[in-house]
């Protein structure tokens, strides 16, 4: 359906966004990951056409938008600040894209009706956007963005501002709503579990380029380099260098690791980074490969496991774990992780891996 | 349904303003008579009337641009003196006429209705500027005042120095006000360039009150007035009393206020007019100068600008011949002297009185 | 190349200059230079060298001595009123706050009548005291001081501070404040480092335009201030009108202006660039009735204080035009008084047959066009150049300070200028009616955008974005949203408007046709003659203009602008 073809765009002369591709299906959620400032708000802008791209092209079903001005486009696109014209009441909000499609009256009235219903949120019909709680604004905002019955629904960080039971509650109902509608829709957001929750596709947006992308779980799995693996906060990376190469073994401060690769293992003498996921630690560990002992310092419940902070040769390194045991502060605690666990990870900015 | 109302409003502005702006646009006449501009100052006032009988008599329509003061009407007439905005140019005094001379703004026009007026007006002697009205700027005093306190009233500019009147006088900046620079001339023409200086200064010392402007002298500060000011003798004009009893509240049989007739205690203006150079009309504008001299037009002079008709055949109304003092020997300087000397005086003045 | 210069901020903002600067350049600066040009040609012989220094540099000090003492003067009771009117209610507050525009309308002859009939050497005020203490003579010496310089000069600016101040406090999210008290400021401490600072450029907005108003001051100094004391406009009146030198007074005309520039740019200098308000306009200050006990003392008092300086004259004018003086002969001590209505009737007569008569109401028909058709020259150019200085673009600081100048160029100067520059058709034929607005748009330009362009760089880009997302065209974008966002900001414009061109008189003067007065001509008519009767109606039509000036302004709040009802 929408393809992104090159975008180029500087930022106070400075390159944001780098040849930037990809597609979106219909009835897909792509899901827009990246840091701040990574500029995934200007990309969003640019497909919505309010802001021009330097170089590079946006087509629907194969047909470019460069000479389609950003209100023929029939994008829906909710703001980070859900952008809800405090003038307007909530009808007259949810109303507002109808009308600039001059549809009749009546219809306008069913149609902001049956988004209330969709919101939930009928009896908030006459009430003043500047009298609604954060939450009720992103609900508005997103029955607006969504009664015009866009083509693609863009939405920018629609959950940033809320809390936690909130955050959940909505990003059920906007799965659900996506779900319903099967509008195609790119999300943007910097917050991971946000984007596992929402995607049917991540895209990973760093330095200008698209980093990494594909279904949620290879995020997980196969992280591209050491950058994704720390935006996503996967676990605990060791750096070390490389004193076998097959098995490959990595001394680090943890002591000499054994480790496995995704791609073609470094060679003899190179630096590399190794990724522990703290869920993968095994408290009971006859049969792994790698041991390593640390002090317990720290100790959080988190429901069914408990997240023990270790530190290693004399605070020379700290090491995350989940265990299903507690333990106790101050005292010693092994672990063992298999190597075919522990992931020898690319270089940042190394992206072909 | 806000929406719609509030578009609605702006609509109504909107029809409002453009209904407005056609109903004072200019509507166009058929048949268009021709038009004759006569350019003056504020203080110029005429009778629908009168005018109606010259426009009726020449088949002409007239029409008067009024351009501020005096000072200001003069000076638009000789900046625009190579595509003159009006054909008759009226108001300029004797005061500012040499400059309207040299500025040649005029040409000559030989009326034959100046047979009628008296040669102590003719000042201009080739007639660029022909006299229309006189008027004198005297002190006017309070009468009610000076019955109350017992005091002899002034009769010379000198007694205006005794004790027995410190504090009494209000007089206007020369430089700011008109009737101010015409009662310093009168000094002048009383004790002579060299000397006026020491009577102001005598003036100051016995408590003089200086303002800016003649609306303050009179109705601030003057107690003759409805304004009931402290000082009782102002500076004004010789008409001023008979403009009291006109213009009372409630009917006066006798004007509030006289003016200081003695000699030279009030300073002759007299009021010229005159065909402008490059006038589109300079056949009309004659015409129009003949009809200011004659006597329907004379006539009407004293109640509309409160000042004498040059014509002695136009007769007075009632109220001029009551209650207006005329001097018998009003002060007068040579045009050419006032214009050469005028800045001079002015500074000399306001070091004196003022610092 | 055409294409991306097009799009550049640079661009878009000369785009938006395009008819506010030709308006400018035809109708301010050809007339200014055509005057100019005219006066220092070889035929005036204008002789630089012959110039008496003192006659600029003594009027110079002084013009910008009283300037800044009545700016501050000003500050210190615009801004509490600007805060009383920002947050809180009160009753009569509505009238209070027309009541405070009215000053800026009213001719100085009148204010000085109004100042007299208070302070006056037999003004209320001084027949009290004079009773109280059995004093001999007045104690009270007001008219003809610098003190009555400045007293007139907050009387009439003091609603300038108001009202852009307030407009721009009442837009100030009220979250900033919570969020310095939850750090642990104290009240006073957010208002001096929150409140402040974020109202810094309309403080500074508005005491630059009070400090202009004041360079420039004509009549108060004239006639309240007296003889003693000159700034450059009054020594331009004087070279120009009663000593006929007029190229000294172009020279002073030009030192005006200059200094106008000069003090324009600094201060675009000292108020730097607009920030951005971040957050929607959603959590504004709330207005309130005064709580605590103190709050209480501060509004009443302030309310007094607003009351006996801005209101109190006026009052006694208007009284003034219904009472009578029935002097019996010889007795004038014994003066009967009584409550007439003769002024008012007397004003629908044409006693004189007089061919410019004027019966008031067409007085304030004309007034009323002039000021409609300036309410709709101004808003139309303002809204333009308020776009344009949106843009972030150094063109900018280059043309902002011309279209500030207006209010730095004498009605006498401007007047003359016009009259030299469209001494020629169309301008002939039709000329009075249409060029006087335009003067009058010329001096209200300037407030009008100062107005605009702050409240125009509070709207929100996402809101813009949102609509044109929602599938509005930019044209729709701009109704539906900056439109009716800017309403509140355009009412005070629209006000400002509408003062301006109803009490404009230097100009008027000139430009006016006199079968087509407007009201303060029409009431200087009356006053300009000898007679309680003048003296009277010019009263009762300083009476009308008022009463008219505040039917004006509920008129404007009241019809609505789209949006008003948030606000």
């Amino acid at each position: 359906m929408l393809t992104v073809k090159n975008i180029e765009k500087s930022y106070e002369g400075k390159p944001l966004l780098n040849q930037v591709s990809f597609e979106v299906e219909q009835n897909e959620t792509v899901c827009l990951l990246g840091p701040s400032g990574s500029g995934k708000s200007t990309l969003l802008r640019i497909i919505a056409g309010l802001e021009e791209a330097e170089g590079g092209d946006i087509f629907w079903k194969g047909n470019s938008l460069a000479q389609v001005p950003a209100h023929q486009r029939r994008f829906g696109l909710m703001f980070q600040d859900y952008a809800l014209f405090p003038h307007r009441d909530v009808t007259e909000n949810i109303a507002f894209g109808l009308r600039m499609q001059n549809v009749a009256q009546a219809e306008i009235k069913k149609r902001v009706d049956q988004a209330l219903a969709t919101i939930d949120m009928k009896s908030f019909a006459q009430r003043k956007v500047t009298e609604l709680s954060g939450g009720e604004q992103q609900r508005v905002a997103l029955a607006r963005a969504l009664a015009p019955d866009p083509r693609l629904l863009m939405l920018d960080e629609p959950l940033g501002a809320l809390d936690r039971t909130l955050r959940e509650q909505l990003s059920r109902e906007l799965r659900r709503i996506l779900r319903e509608t099967r509008v195609p829709a790119i999300y943007v957001t910097h917050d991971q579990e946000e984007a596992y929750a929402i995607a049917d596709r991540l895209l990973l947006l760093h330095d200008g380029i698209i980093l990494q992308s594909g279904r949620p779980h290879t995020f997980y799995h196969h992280p591209r380099n050491v950058w994704v693996a720390r935006f996503f906060g996967l676990g605990n990376l060791i750096e070390g260098t490389v004193i076998e190469r097959s098995p490959l073994v990595v001394e680090t401060p943890l002591g000499q690791i054994q480790a496995a690769c995704d791609q073609n293992a470094p060679d003899k003498g190179q630096q590399t980074t190794l990724l522990f996921r703290p869920a993968q630690a095994q408290a009971d560990h006859p049969q792994a490969e790698n041991r390593i002992t640390g002090r317990v310092i720290d100790q959080v419940f988190q429901g069914e496991t408990y997240r023990i902070t270790l530190e290693v040769n004399r605070a020379v390194a700290f090491f995350h774990v989940l265990l299903d045991e507690p333990a106790e502060i101050g005292a010693d605690l092994t672990v063992g992780y298999n190597a075919e666990d522990v992931l020898c990870l690319a270089k940042e900015g190394d992206n072909n891996g | 349904m806000t929406l719609i109302i509030k578009h609605k409003s702006i609509l109504t502005i909107l029809i409002l303003a453009i209904f407005l702006i056609s109903a004072c646009a200019p509507q166009p006449a058929v048949d268009e008579p021709r038009v004759l501009r006569v350019m003056s100052h504020d203080s110029f006032a005429i009778s629908e009337d009168v005018i109606a009988q010259f426009e009726d008599e020449h088949g002409v329509s007239v029409s008067f641009i009024r351009s501020g003061d005096t000072g200001t009407a003069l000076n638009q007439a000789i900046l625009t003196k190579e595509n003159p905005i009006a054909d008759v140019f009226f108001g300029v005094d004797n005061t500012f006429l040499t400059r309207a001379l040299d500025e040649e703004i005029f040409v000559a026009y030989d009326s034959p209705m100046l047979d009628e007026i008296p040669d102590e007006f003719k000042i201009d002697p080739n007639n660029f500027a022909l006299p229309v009205d006189y008027g004198d700027v005297c002190i006017n005093y309070d009468k009610a005042y000076f019955e109350e306190h017992d005091l002899p009233i002034p009769a010379s500019l000198e007694d205006l120095t005794d004790p027995m009147y410190e504090g009494l006088l209000v007089a206007q900046n020369p430089a700011t006000s008109s009737p101010g620079l015409a009662f310093m001339m009168a000094t002048i023409a009383h004790f002579g360039e060299a000397d006026f200086l020491n009577y102001w200064e005598a003036l100051a010392d016995n408590g003089l009150v200086v303002v800016s402007n003649w609306e303050t002298a009179y109705y601030t500060n003057f107690s003759g007035s409805t304004g009931e000011g402290p000082q009782p003798l102002v500076v004004s004009y010789g008409s001023s009393p008979a403009a009291e009893v006109i213009f009372a509240e409630v009917e006066l049989e006798e004007a509030p206020t006289g003016s200081i007739i003695g000699p030279n205690t009030c300073f002759r203006q007299i009021e010229f007019v005159g065909v402008l150079r490059n006038a589109n009309n300079p056949d009309l504008a004659e015409l129009f100068i003949d009809f200011m001299l004659s006597v329907p037009f004379q006539e009407d002079i004293p109640l509309q600008m409160f000042v004498f008709p040059v014509n002695p055949n136009a007769e007075l109304p009632q109220a001029f011949i009551e209650h207006v003092d005329t001097p018998d020997e009003p002060a007068t300087l040579p045009p050419e002297q006032i214009d050469a000397n005028r800045e001079q005086w002015i500074d000399a003045w306001l070091d004196t009185v003022l610092n | 190349m055409w294409q991306k210069w097009r799009k550049s901020p640079t661009g878009i903002a000369l785009l938006f200059w395009l008819i506010p600067a030709a308006f400018l350049g035809y109708f301010f600066y050809q007339p200014l230079l055509a005057l100019f040009n005219l006066l220092v040609s070889p035929a005036w012989g204008v002789d630089l060298a012959a110039i008496n220094l003192t006659r600029v540099w003594r009027p110079l000090r002084f013009t910008f001595g009283q300037a800044t003492l009545s700016t501050l003067l000003t500050l210190v009771v615009g801004l509490p009123g600007a805060w009383l009117f920002t947050r809180f209610t009160f009753p009569g507050k509505k009238t209070l706050k027309v009541l405070t525009t009215l000053p800026f309308i009213l001719p100085t002859v009148v204010v000085a009548a109004g100042f007299n009939a208070l302070l006056g050497p037999r003004g209320w005020l001084n027949l009290l005291l004079m009773g109280v203490f059995d004093l001999g003579t007045p104690p009270i010496q007001f008219l003809n001081t610098f003190g009555a310089i400045l007293t007139a000069h907050v009387f009439y600016n003091t609603t300038i501070i108001i009202r852009v101040v307030s407009n721009a406090w009442s837009r100030q999210n009220i979250r900033l404040h919570h969020a310095a008290q939850v750090l642990g400021a104290s009240p006073w401490r957010t208002f001096r480092e929150v409140t402040l600072p974020l109202l810094k450029p309309s403080i500074l907005a508005a005491t630059f335009l009070v400090f202009l108003f004041n360079f420039t001051s004509f009549g108060v100094v004239l006639m309240l201030g007296g003889p003693r004391f000159a700034t450059l406009e009054v020594e331009v009146y004087v070279q120009a009108l009663h000593l006929l030198n007029l190229p000294l007074a172009s020279i002073l005309s030009i030192i005006q202006l200059f200094c106008t520039l000069l003090i324009t740019i600094a201060h675009g200098r000292l108020s730097g660039r607009r920030e951005l308000s971040i957050a929607p306009r959603a959590q504004r200050i709330a207005v309130r009735r005064p709580k605590s006990g103190w709050e209480r003392v501060v509004v009443v008092l302030l309310i007094i204080t607003l009351f006996s300086l801005l209101v109190a004259p006026l009052a006694s004018l208007v009284l003034r035009s219904f009472v009578k003086l029935e002097p019996v002969r010889g007795e004038r001590g014994e003066v009967q008084r009584g409550l007439t209505l003769r002024f008012y009737r007397e004003l629908g007569i044409n006693r004189r047959g007089d061919l410019f008569y004027v019966p008031p109401i067409a007085a304030a028909q004309n007034s009323f066009i002039f000021a409609t058709i300036t309410i709709l020259i101004t808003l139309f150019l303002g809204i333009l150049v308020a776009y344009a200085l949106r843009q972030p673009t150094a063109i900018n600081n280059l043309l902002d300070p011309l279209l500030m100048l207006p209010l730095g160029a004498s009605a006498i100067t401007l007047g003359l200028g016009f009259i030299i520059a469209f001494n020629r058709p169309p301008f002939t034929e039709w000329r009075f009616p249409i060029l006087l607005p335009i003067a009058h748009s010329l001096v209200a330009l300037p407030f009008i955008v100062r107005t605009l362009s702050p409240a125009l760089q509070d709207i929100p880009y996402s809101l813009r974005n949102a609509a044109r997302a929602l599938g509005a065209s930019p044209l729709r974008v701009w109704w539906e949203i900056d439109l009716p966002l800017l309403a509140p900001a355009l009412l005070v414009s629209t006000i400002f408007a509408l003062t301006i061109s109803l009490g404009e008189f230097g100009a008027s003067t000139f430009l006016v046709r006199p079968e087509h007065p407007t009201l303060p001509v029409a009431i200087f008519r009356y006053i300009s003659q000898p007679g309680a009767l003048n003296y009277g109606q010019a009263l009762a039509m300083s009476t009308l203009l008022m009463i008219a000036c505040a039917a004006g302004i509920l008129v404007i709040e009241r019809i609505g602008l789209p949006g008003m009802e948030l606000f």
